[in-house]
C-alpha cells in the first residue's frame, strides 16, 4: 500500500496533494494491466472508475456509421482516462482500447465520491485538477473541430 | 512564328532587377500527398544555384497564370537545386500541379527574413510544424542535422489532418530513428488501424523533452496553430523572445513596395515571413490589422 501511495504521490495529477489525502486515495486504488488490443472502457457502460495511465497508450475511440472506430485522441504515460465516474448519470461516451501493453492505476469512483462527500477539500482538490484538465481538454478539442489543417479547394 | 524566349539573356537580366523573374526548369516533381506535391527546380542558361538561408521564400512565376509567394522547403547547404513544396489549393497551385519535368517556371527570390538559427546555438532546438508548415521548417531541420553539434536537445512535434496527410514521411522515419533527435508525429483524426498519436500538436508540448529556460522554438503552420502553440510554449516556460512564427499575407512585389502585405507597422514580405512572437502577437488577435 505505501508503494501504491509512492506511485500516486508520483503522478502528475496528484503532484502537491496533501499526504492525508493520498492516504484516503490509496483505499480506492488498484494496479492493472491492458493487452494491446484490450478494451478498457465501452460506451454505454456504467461509469465508475478512472485511470492513471503509467506506461503505455491507449486510444479513445467512437463508432462510425460503415467506418468502423474512428481514434478521436490518443493519451498515454502521465494522463488521466475517464471523467464520467464524476458526474451523473455515470456512464462512458466513448471506447477507450489500449494500443499497446498499458500499465495504469485504476481508482473506484464509487470509493471516492463517498470520501469525497466526507471530505470536501479533497472534493475541492479533485475538482481543481479535473477543471484544469476539462480546460485543456477542452481547448485541444476546440482546435481540432477548426480543422485548421482542412483548407481543401 | 512564335519565337522561343533567350533564357539566358533573361536570366542574366533578372539578376539586375528584382522584379524580374528568372526561368527555372522543373527537373522532377514528387508527390507528397493527394494534394501537395514538391518541386526540384535547377535554373536555366546558369549553373550557379540558387543560395537561401532557412525561412526565406521566393515569388514563384507560373507563365500566363500568376505568381504567388511559396517558401523554400530544401536543403540551404545543396544550392544546386531549388525545392519548393506546396499544396494544390488556389489558381496558380493548381496550375503549378499540372506541370511536369522540363516545364519552366520563373522564380524571385530570395526574399524575407530567415529562421534564427544563430541564436539556437548551444540551446535546445523545437520545432513545431502544423500541416504545409513543415515544408518552410525544413531547410532549418537539414541545417541542425548537418551541424548537429552545435545544438542542445532537438525536438520536432509534427501535427496534421489525417495519416494520409503526412508530409516527408520517409525523412520523418528516417529522423525519427536517430539518436540524437526526438521527432513526434500527431494527427488530428484517424481510423481504428493507425498506431500512433492522435490529439493536436499543442498536446504533445507539455511532455516534449527540452529545457524550457534554454530552449528556441520555431514554429510554422496555420496561424491558430501557431498563435496555440506559441502560448502553450511560453506556458512551459519558454521565453516569449526565444519563440519565433512564420507569418503568411497577401504579398505581391516580395521586397516591401507594394504594400499587400502590410501587417500593422511591418511588412511580411520584407520584415518576415519569420517574425519574433513578441512583435506580432498583440497583432495577430486585432481582425482589423
Amino acid at each position: 500500500m505505501e508503494n501504491l501511495e509512492h506511485i500516486l504521490g508520483e503522478h502528475p495529477f496528484f503532484q502537491g496533494l496533501k499526504h492525508e489525502h493520498l492516504h484516503l486515495l490509496v483505499g480506492c486504488a488498484s494496479n492493472v494491466r491492458f493487452d494491446a488490443g484490450q478494451y478498457i472502457l465501452r460506451e454505454g457502460a456504467e461509469a465508475n472508475t478512472f485511470y492513471l495511465v503509467r506506461f503505455g497508450k491507449v486510444a479513445l475511440e467512437m463508432g462510425t456509421p460503415n467506418k468502423g472506430p474512428m481514434i478521436i485522441e490518443t493519451i498515454g504515460e502521465g494522463d488521466l482516462l475517464g471523467w464520467s465516474w464524476l458526474v451523473p448519470p455515470y456512464t462512458w461516451h466513448f471506447d477507450a482500447r489500449a494500443m499497446e501493453l498499458t500499465r495504469a492505476i485504476s481508482i473506484d469512483g464509487k470509493c471516492l465520491r463517498r470520501k469525497i462527500d466526507n471530505d470536501h477539500e479533497l472534493g475541492y482538490e479533485f475538482l481543481r485538477r479535473f477543471s484544469d484538465l476539462m480546460v485543456k481538454r477542452f481547448d485541444a478539442t476546440r482546435l481540432q473541430l477548426m480543422d485548421v489543417y482542412g483548407n481543401r479547394a | 512564328m512564335e519565337t522561343a524566349p533567350d533564357l539566358q539573356s533573361i536570366s542574366a537580366e533578372a539578376a539586375l532587377s528584382p522584379m524580374l523573374p528568372r526561368p527555372f526548369v522543373i527537373k522532377r516533381v514528387r508527390r507528397e500527398t493527394e494534394d501537395t506535391f514538391t518541386l526540384e527546380l535547377e535554373p536555366t542558361g546558369r549553373d550557379d544555384g540558387f543560395s537561401f538561408t532557412p525561412g526565406q521564400f521566393n515569388m514563384v512565376y507560373v507563365f500566363g497564370v500568376g505568381e504567388i509567394p511559396i517558401s523554400i522547403s530544401g536543403d540551404p547547404a545543396r544550392p544546386t537545386t531549388l525545392i519548393h513544396t506546396t499544396r494544390a489549393v488556389g489558381t496558380v497551385t493548381k496550375a503549378m500541379d499540372k506541370l511536369r519535368r522540363g516545364d519552366t517556371l520563373g522564380i524571385r527570390g530570395p526574399y524575407g527574413s530567415p529562421w534564427p538559427l544563430d541564436k539556437a546555438v548551444g540551446r535546445d532546438v523545437v520545432f513545431v510544424a502544423g500541416g504545409i508548415g513543415l515544408a518552410p521548417l525544413r531547410p532549418a531541420l537539414y541545417h541542425v542535422v548537418s551541424n548537429r553539434e552545435r545544438f542542445g536537445k532537438v525536438v520536432l512535434l509534427y501535427g496534421t489532418r489525417s495519416p494520409a496527410d503526412i508530409l516527408f514521411r520517409e525523412e520523418l522515419e528516417t529522423w525519427r530513428a536517430r539518436f540524437d533527435l526526438d521527432v513526434y508525429v500527431t494527427v488530428d483524426r484517424a481510423m481504428s488501424g493507425w498506431r500512433g498519436n492522435v490529439g493536436v500538436v499543442t498536446t504533445m508540448i507539455p511532455k516534449a523533452p527540452f529545457d524550457p529556460r534554454n530552449a528556441v522554438a520555431m514554429v510554422c503552420g496555420p496561424e491558430i496553430m501557431m498563435r496555440f502553440t506559441a502560448a502553450e510554449m511560453i506556458k512551459r516556460g519558454v521565453d516569449i523572445r526565444d519563440v519565433s512564427v512564420s507569418l503568411e499575407r497577401n504579398m505581391k512585389c516580395g521586397i516591401g513596395l507594394c504594400g499587400h502585405c502590410q501587417f500593422g507597422p511591418v511588412f511580411v514580405c520584407k520584415d518576415g515571413p519569420v517574425f519574433p512572437y513578441a512583435q506580432v502577437r498583440d497583432m495577430l488577435v486585432k481582425w482589423e490589422i
